[in-house]
């Protein structure tokens, strides 16, 4: 194994034990490299969430994995094996080595507690040893580094923009300085002017601290401006894995395909678009809905 | 032909605490039968509140809406008989269908209301409005929207807007909530029914892409005020106001991104 990988993943399955059963991720094996943004996209229901709970062990039953495994290997040489850490060994994982910044993260956020202390929280559980000020201290210090400003650290979510709580979020995974951070869907709901921000602002932070993202939405041109690799999801199965501009000029699977074909083109040609009066309808394939 | 115009609109909400909030600040414009207008700006700029002011769910504070030639009614039967006119689509079908009632009853309502066929033909009706949106009407009359997708719900919001024959329809993120590789077939579907019945169509999104693609024009709004309207093209190719540009640059745009000189696979 070489030291430039930070997580290996192979063949792994999770299924949600009801009747029928769901397999929800089929046999994936990818790698994330150390400092790379891998983007992993694809459409509701093909797994990309399950994938990422599963491998922080986050699922929840009837969520099972069933088989696999997932490797995470330390800047320190040591690898943690995601299946056979033990719960005390599991939270200290979590967060310290891989943080995670939620679907819906705008509203991750407990309304009734300012952002301050949320963040400090943190570093209560993970850093027992420092003082109340050092935990004030960086707190302030963290969400100076998102662009919100330590002059907010006493204001609740309500007080802020949905952008500026995105960014609390985003700092809140920042926080133990981890090696790995997963973002599930993290700008869909906002506008893409504030988008871009945090988008460049993700670019940013990773230059300068050298951590990996695995990237999650269904967003496929997003992914491709900001992405080193991108595997492309489907019904619980990874169906291409490539370089972004290859997979954007190259894609081998019909799936990538269409998928991009579903993405009109801002500057260029109108792709499987109708609407100008008197042209005929071309009805898009897309499958049977 | 049908026209609706807005002179001079402007709204203001109260806000508490900070007097006053300058919604939209003399817009104008104008929208006719066949014609699609893309509204589109950030979070906050306005756009909904057209909407409303359309729906006549918010009344203008000063200026005027004209729907060919005359004032929108503000209530009573000429209010109702004004909104079988303008229909809306909302953003999201998995609020706007009404979980308790079949696919049957939501279509069936504005036809009984609105009086748009005769009782007896009602059924009928529906079996026609389900098949012009592409469901099947056997397959889908007698269910309820959880047992449906997402693209097929929005496929049923369609159908109700369109029971009632109206000439104006504004769709609000008709596309945003559904399934990427299932919007551009709502959205040509929306474009179909558009040339069938030369509906004027609002469209409201903040994603340009479609936008360019999907209307003749675009308006660009931002703090409540008009910054750009202009051809669909020109309006993103060739964009005159800084603000435009900002959006635009903000948008991804693989295309540009990867600068290649062809770009194979892009549209398949």
């Amino acid at each position: 194994m070489t030291t430039d990988d930070l997580l290996t993943v192979s063949q792994f399955s999770v299924s949600y034990d009801v009747t029928p059963p769901v397999e929800a991720v089929r046999d994936v094996s990818l790698t994330v490299r150390r400092g790379e943004i891998l983007g992993l996209a694809g459409e509701s229901g093909c797994g990309k969430t399950t994938l990422a709970y599963g491998i922080q062990r986050l699922l929840k039953p009837p969520a099972v994995i069933t088989s696999g495994s997932a490797v995470f290997h330390d800047e320190s040489g040591e690898d943690f094996d995601i299946n056979t850490m033990d719960e005390t060994q599991m939270r200290a994982f979590r967060w310290e080595k891989a943080s995670m910044v939620f679907q819906g993260a705008m509203n991750a956020l407990n309304p009734i507690i300012t952002i301050g202390a949320q963040l400090q929280d943190v570093f209560s559980t993970h850093r027992p040893a420092m003082s109340r000020t050092e935990r004030r201290a960086e707190a302030g210090r963290l969400l100076d580094i998102v662009g919100v400003g330590s002059g907010r650290l006493r204001s609740y979510p309500h007080e802020l923009s949905g952008g500026m709580r995105q960014r609390v979020m985003i700092a809140m995974a920042l926080a133990l300085k981890p090696q790995l951070m997963i973002m599930d869907e993290p700008t869909t709901a906002l506008d893409v002017l504030v988008q871009r921000e945090i988008i460049e602002q993700i670019s940013d932070l990773r230059r300068e601290f050298g951590f990996s993202v695995i990237f999650i939405t269904h967003d496929l041109p997003l992914l491709l401006e900001i992405s080193d690799r991108i595997a492309v999801m489907r019904e619980g199965r990874i169906v291409e894995i490539d370089t972004a501009r290859n997979l954007y000029q190259n894609p081998t699977h019909d799936y990538t395909r269409r998928l991009l074909a579903s993405f009109p083109s801002l500057t260029g040609e109108r792709g499987g678009f109708v609407r100008r009066p008197g042209e005929p309808a071309l009805a898009v394939e897309a499958g049977s809905i | 032909m049908t026209t609706l115009e807005f002179t001079n609109v402007s709204k203001k909400y109260r806000v508490r605490g900070s007097g006053e909030l300058l919604a939209l600040d003399k817009v104008n414009f104008t929208l006719t039968s066949g014609q699609t207008i893309a509204l589109v700006g950030q979070s906050g700029s306005g756009k909904s509140t057209i909407a409303k002011i359309l729906t006549q769910l918010e009344r203008v504070s000063s200026g005027q809406v004209l729907l060919d030639g005359t004032p929108i009614p503000t209530w009573g039967r000429p209010l109702r008989r004004y909104r079988q006119t303008v229909r809306m689509v909302f953003q999201d079908p998995f609020a706007s269908l009404n979980p308790a009632h079949t696919i049957r009853h939501h279509i069936e309502r504005p036809l009984r209301l609105d009086k748009v066929v005769p009782a007896d033909q009602v059924e009928e009706e529906v079996f026609r409005l389900l098949t012009r949106v592409r469901l099947s009407p056997e397959q889908t009359i007698d269910r309820r929207p959880h047992e449906l997708s997402g693209g097929q719900r929005q496929r049923v919001a369609i159908a109700r807007a369109l029971a009632s024959r109206p000439k104006l329809l504004i769709a609000d993120e008709p596309v945003s909530m559904l399934d990427v590789s299932i919007r551009l077939e709502v959205l040509n579907l929306l474009a179909e029914l558009q040339r069938e019945a030369n509906l004027g169509v609002l469209y409201i999104t903040h994603d340009l892409a479609t936008a360019r693609h999907f209307s003749d024009e675009i308006m660009v709004l931002h703090h409540g005020t008009v910054v750009e309207h202009g051809k669909a093209d020109d309006v993103i190719l060739h964009p005159q106001h800084a603000y435009t540009l900002a959006l635009r640059n903000a948008s991804p745009d693989p295309e540009k991104h990867f600068a290649a000189p062809t770009t194979p696979g892009a549209t398949s």
